[in-house]
């Protein structure tokens, strides 16, 4: 089943053309790559998939429902069936992570405090962070820590769909490789499909089943990670070959 | 919703809870509640029967597991991703040893804490003071460690752009002061009294105050926002590595600037407040400006025009230091801007309005 359906967008940013004629689709339950050079617009396609950015023309289609003309109230009910975790965490300074967590909850559902706060405590041991980190503030965490708290909060409604910008940026090599390893459990624990606006080439080996590659506007490219040096592209030739 | 979600069909010696339907956190509650009106015993044997379930979310899955320990509760379940949620959940909670600590504060340790941190804040303002004094004292060793061009850009931007709004109000409190005094005074033909009236009041309390109100409003949370917002990102700890001292480049060129520009405004501000009052006393109590001006020299004493300038470089080093403290006090959130920047303001009133009442009563005393 495709949960994602892009066709023919076009983003423009005053005169510049950033992405003209592009599609793709993602199918349930697989962990999809947007790849490309940088100001290739990949994370400016994540943002109008989650209804921060308006395209020009083309339409987006998510968990079957087109979004280019949407009502606001479908709108409200998909932004409750996914989960975005930003490049920094974006995690609200003023709350702790557990009050980070729970805000979704306590305001969408009717759940009694005790079981908001078993919730937020099983997510939190879900990413791998401690109950006792429930009570810091972001500014104390480090920054792995951020993005594992910003993808708890991202789970906090039990999402049918994660986007997740660049996760592994700024990440020492074993965060970035235990994060990878925490995508794939989830995945395979929640039964999650995942995007990821990613750079990082052992994030794209270890994690990905399927990308496509951004590049001159539309996408060059759209596959499984076997065929794709066989692609005549000036990016695709000196991203995969040079590094393998 | 046409399905039911939850039947409980009591037996004699137990129960089975029949859920059907999505089992997410939406409908979480009402199957709580649902468990509670039927007053469950451990006793029995109670079936958790999820056979007819469509979709089970991992809230509900930990609802789930809650209720199998309480009741020993035995779950009837046949769909592969149900077990897979239901084992996940459970072995994670093995592993929290659930969090039940929320514990209440009560009023004493409320009390407690709420006094203990503003000691502690006390006791961090009295350790900048010290470091300022220390700065002050490495800063004057060599003329050389002046910053001439700091504080210049410091005079101009919190001291001579406040001329006007400092000169406006000051005007306004005079009229006012003046209109107001001129109608009890022409009750008893007291006229020529306003001029000893507006001096005393306004060159010993008004001008100074004013002066301090407004640029404690205007300059001092500019400090804090200022530097509040250069501690974010991270600019301050840039300065510190190049090995900018920053009380040398940030606090003393402001406290300076306003040290030595705050008695200049507080004459503007006399002057203006009496120029307010000689435009009333000539239009409502027909006393003419010259007759106001040699009057004024000959009952207001120069020490009450002195008592309020002496003031001007006090007000200002406690507005500058609080305004700089605050915006030091920022941390790496957002909201913490906002605050200090309020508590910048009420601080540095408070502070200049206690300075001035000590001021009074040292006068006072010392019979000036």
């Amino acid at each position: 089943m495709e949960l994602i359906k892009v066709k023919d967008v076009k983003t423009v940013f005053g005169e510049k053309v950033v992405h003209d004629g592009l599609n793709l689709h993602v199918d349930e339950g697989e962990i999809y790559g947007l790849l490309g050079p940088s100001g290739c617009g990949k994370t400016t396609l994540l943002r109008e998939m989650v209804m921060l950015q308006e395209f020009e023309a083309g339409s987006i289609e998510i968990l079957g429902k087109k979004i280019e003309n949407i009502s606001e109230e479908d709108a409200q009910e998909l932004r409750r069936k996914w989960g975005v975790l930003f490049q920094f965490g974006a995690l609200f300074s003023s709350l702790t992570l557990a009050e980070n967590i729970a805000l979704a909850l306590r305001e969408y559902s009717t759940l009694s405090e005790a079981m908001i706060q078993e919730i937020v405590a099983f997510k939190l041991d879900l990413v791998g962070l401690k109950p006792s980190d429930a009570f810091l503030y972001p500014s104390e965490i480090s920054g792995g820590m951020r993005k594992k708290a910003g993808i708890a909060r991202a789970l906090a409604m039990d999402p049918k769909l994660l986007f997740l910008d660049e996760p592994t940026s700024g990440l020492d090599p074993i965060s970035a490789r235990e994060f990878d390893e925490l995508i794939l459990q989830l995945r395979s624990m929640l039964g999650l499909t995942i995007v990821i606006v990613t750079h990082d080439l052992h994030s794209i080996y270890n994690t990905l089943d399927r990308m496509a590659i951004i590049d001159n506007k539309k996408v060059a490219y759209e596959g499984s990670l076997e065929e794709v040096t066989s692609v005549k592209n000036d990016f695709i030739q000196t991203f995969f070959r040079d590094k393998i | 919703m046409n399905e039911k979600l939850l039947e409980i069909n009591l037996q004699t010696n137990g129960a089975s809870l029949d859920f059907s339907g999505e089992l997410t956190l939406y409908n979480l509650t009402q199957a709580q509640s649902l468990i509670e009106t039927n007053q469950l015993s451990n006793s029995q044997t109670i079936i958790i029967n999820l056979t007819k379930a469509q979709y089970l979310d991992t809230a509900f899955a930990l609802f789930l597991t809650d209720i199998q320990e309480e009741y020993n509760a035995e779950i009837k379940c046949s769909n592969k991703n149900f077990l897979h949620t239901l084992d996940l959940t459970r072995e994670h909670k093995k592993r929290l040893d659930v969090t039940d600590d929320i514990h209440k504060k009560s009023i004493f340790e409320y009390l407690g804490k709420t006094f203990y941190e503003s000691y502690r804040s006390f006791i961090s303002f009295m350790e900048f003071i010290g470091k300022i004094f220390i700065s002050f004292l490495l800063y004057f060793k060599s003329i050389k460690n002046i910053r001439i061009k700091e504080i210049g850009f410091e005079i101009n931007e919190s001291a001579v752009r406040a001329f006007g709004i400092v000169a406006l109000t000051s005007f306004l409190i005079g009229l006012v002061t003046a209109y107001q005094a001129a109608y009890q005074l022409q009750r008893y033909g007291g006229n020529i009294f306003i001029v000893d009236m507006m001096g005393i009041s306004i060159f010993r309390e008004l001008a100074p105050l004013i002066t301090a109100i407004v640029i404690a409003g205007r300059s001092g949370s500019a400090y804090t926002a200022q530097i509040g917002a250069m501690k974010i990102t991270q600019e301050i700890d840039a300065m510190r590595t190049m090995g900018f001292d920053p009380y040398t480049f940030l606090v003393l060129p402001r406290i300076i600037a306003l040290i030595i520009m705050l008695p200049i405004l507080i004459f503007v501000s006399d002057m203006m407040a009496m120029l307010g009052g000689i435009i009333v006393a000539d239009l409502s109590l027909d006393l003419t400006p010259s007759l106001f001006l040699d009057r004024l020299s000959e009952v207001v004493a120069i020490k009450h025009f002195y008592v309020g300038l002496i003031k001007g470089p006090f007000f200002a080093f406690l507005i500058a230091s609080i305004g700089i403290y605050r915006g030091l006090m920022v941390k790496d959130d957002t909201q913490s801007i906002g605050f200090n920047t309020t508590k910048s303001v009420v601080e540095s009133l408070f502070a200049v309005i206690v300075c001035d009442a000590i001021f009074s009563i040292a006068f006072t005393n010392l019979g000036i």
